[in-house]
């Protein structure tokens, strides 16, 4: 009997359960689009991010530790520079994009006294073992920086390029000469980093080599790499390669993990620890961050707007039908018989709206990312929980208004109309 | 000594200055057949929903077979509702989308469980058999009524309640309506019936006249009963 009542008062109903089924597709539609986004996004993001710097740095074992503890300061360990070009021989040597070794020193600056210097490969042309050209060095990694003058070549020892921070309190300009640790340099540029490195002086790696007289040494190597977000295995792996069994180390060691990439840097580069950059890591998780309290904010305003809709609508259904629904608590029917015959009819339109509202979002989430991202979103599944429990209170809430009504709904107000 | 099934002492309804009803007593014999009469305003709904377990008094006691339902809640008074009050209307109040027997059933339902072949049964008993499956809208006035009639006694009430129940009928359907508190009432249900019309009024056994809330008139029509 109650679900023949159901079925045909949704029947009877239609027009106005198809304007809250309707309302229910465009929320849900959002909510989902929004959520898979939102889950979706954290590789584009990060592939995003690429093009931003490097995200993997390589250490010497113990100023890698030296630096955990007391942070990023000079050590007397070093990499050797020969060993950098082995990274594009590792197995996920094609994910290395760009990478560059870094020596930190300092020198005396005529007229300005003790000054950074960091020795780079500012550009690096080479051929490797396998006849593949290579090309990379700095400038692809600081793809950022504002330039005043020209990127440093490959072998120019005798130019630097100059943070525009330490120029301009020293007055000094693009095509001056300097004279560092005794010696004079051409100022070719002029850089504006936005960071700390505005304080330094850039120069290739020779030329610092042989101020500091460390020939071959390298302080940290900057990788940038094309990685998958980590997954649990990934995060196991991180914390101890060996706790792996041999299938999982198998998956893992041969999927683009940032850990099985540092991993096999590590392999790769002697007294090596490569770890991802913080800092890169970070500002991902603030962007992320953002995107997902605008995906949120969004999803609940769409709740509430549909909540008030839903509301309006099963008000205005309930107060045509007063008669019918005052006639059956005349009838024996208590209050909680008839809130729950309305509400398992706006739950079943819900359910419905929800259904096509879920698959409809799944397509909008692709065409956002085919749009935004240019990519294919992958659909987690976990959206559907959350999409049916935000949908149940939606409705539940959007009841509450018409569910009050019925309960104070007396029949005698309603049978004796004149 | 015959049974009494409902008793009302001193019983007022106030609406503000409003003596909707003003300290009535009356006491009705179970199997009574009684019609209520008085112009309009005189307060007969009001005390058709005061004995319906739709509404309490405002002062007295309202005693149900047995049972003081004048200071019961709504949901206790729902359930001696469903329990002991079949109850029809001049408005037929039939639900549109449910078939006559739906709507009988409907009442089953609410009670205890539907029983199509009980409901069936009871359409038949007021002449609508072949009708069973018909919406409301597909159904005469009169027909509509008897519905009505079939649900308000699907589940054996001990008293049918009936607000003007045949003011909206012709009198041929008045006459089919009467007929069937007749045989009701030599079924033994107790009757109360909200009238205008004298004739309904008269085949009772007993008519209370209502007046500005107050019984004006008592009469006993046993003389007369079963002979109009
Ligand atoms: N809910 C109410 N609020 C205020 N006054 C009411 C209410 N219900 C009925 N009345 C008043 O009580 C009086 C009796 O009404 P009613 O019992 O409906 O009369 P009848 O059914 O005899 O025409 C009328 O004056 C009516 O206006
Ligand atoms: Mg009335």
């Amino acid at each position: 009997m109650f679900w023949r009542m159901i079925t045909k008062t949704l029947i009877r109903q239609k027009g106005k359960m198809l304007m809250i089924a309707f309302t229910v597709v465009l929320g849900v539609s959002l909510s989902t689009a929004m959520m898979n986004v939102m889950l979706g996004v954290g590789d584009k993001v990060n592939r995003e991010l690429k093009v931003y710097g490097a995200n993997i740095t390589v250490r010497h074992k113990d100023a890698a530790l030296m630096s955990d503890l007391y942070g990023q300061g000079v050590s007397d360990k070093f990499l050797h520079e020969d060993d950098v070009l082995k990274l594009k021989s590792i197995f996920w040597g094609f994910n290395i994009l760009d990478f560059a070794p870094m020596l930190e020193g300092h020198a005396e600056l005529a007229g300005a006294g003790d000054v950074s210097l960091l020795g780079t490969w500012p550009e690096k042309h080479a051929v490797l073992p396998t006849g593949e050209d290579l090309h990379t060095g700095l400038k692809s990694l600081r793809t950022w920086w504002e330039i005043d003058g020209e990127w440093l070549n490959e072998d120019e020892n005798n130019s630097v390029m100059m943070g525009h921070l330490l120029a301009s309190r020293n007055n000094i300009h693009v095509g001056d000469n300097i004279t560092l640790a005794g010696k004079s340099f051409h100022v070719k540029a002029i850089f504006n980093d936005g960071g700390n490195s505005d304080e330094k002086i850039l120069m290739t790696l020779p030329a610092l080599q042989e101020i500091m007289n460390l020939p071959g040494k390298v302080s940290t190597i900057e990788v940038s790499a094309l990685t998958t977000p980590d997954n649990d295995l990934a995060r196991k792996a991180a914390q101890d390669p060996r706790s792996l069994s041999p299938e999982e180390y198998e998956t893992w060691y041969c999927t683009a993990y940032v850990s099985a990439i540092c991993h096999q840097i590590q392999e790769v580069i002697r007294d090596g620890v490569a770890k991802p950059v913080r800092q890169v890591a970070e500002s991902e998780g603030t962007i992320l961050n953002k995107t997902t309290l605008l995906m949120i904010l969004i999803t609940i305003l769409s709740s509430i707007g549909s909540a008030l809709a839903i509301s309006n609508l099963i008000t205005a259904s309930v107060i045509e039908r007063s008669q019918e629904l005052g006639l059956l608590k005349a009838l024996g029917a208590y209050n909680w018989h008839i809130a729950l015959l309305v509400l398992v009819e706006v739950m079943l339109t819900g359910l419905a709206g929800g259904v096509v509202g879920y698959f409809l979002g799944i397509g909008f989430a692709q065409i956002i990312g085919q749009t935004v991202f240019g990519s294919y979103i992958e659909i987690a599944r976990m959206v559907i929980l959350i999409v049916a429990v935000i949908l149940f209170f939606v409705t539940l809430f959007g009841s509450i208004p018409a569910i009050r009504y019925l309960m104070a709904l007396k029949p005698t107000e309603v049978l004796h109309g004149k | 000594m015959p049974k009494k099934i409902l008793e009302l002492q001193n019983v007022s309804k106030i609406y503000g200055e409003l003596r909707a009803l003003s300290d009535i007593n009356l006491t009705v014999n179970a199997g009574d057949w009684l019609s209520i009469m008085g112009p309009s305003g005189s307060g007969k709904t009001t005390m058709i929903n005061i004995i319906g377990c739709m509404d309490t008094p405002s002062v007295g006691k309202v005693i149900l077979d047995g049972v003081d339902i004048s200071r019961e809640n709504a949901a206790s008074l729902t359930r001696i509702r469903r329990d002991k009050i079949g109850l029809i209307f001049q408005q037929f109040h039939l639900i549109s989308y449910l078939t006559a027997v739906e709507n009988v059933m409907v009442a089953q339902y609410y009670h205890s469980m539907p029983d199509e072949a009980e409901a069936l049964e009871a359409l038949a008993k007021v002449g609508l058999a072949e009708r069973a499956g018909h919406l409301p809208a597909q159904l005469s006035g009169g027909e509509q009524q008897r519905v009505c009639i079939a649900r308000a006694l699907i589940n054996s009430p001990q008293i049918l309640l009936g607000d003007e129940p045949t003011g909206n009928l012709d009198e041929e359907n008045e006459g089919i309506v009467v007929d069937i508190f007749r045989r009701l009432h030599e079924e033994g249900v107790t009757i109360i019936i909200v009238t205008h019309d004298p004739e309904v009024g008269d085949v009772a056994q007993r008519k209370i006249i209502l007046e500005h809330g107050k019984i004006t008139g008592d009469i006993d029509q046993s003389a007369t009963f079963g002979k109009i």
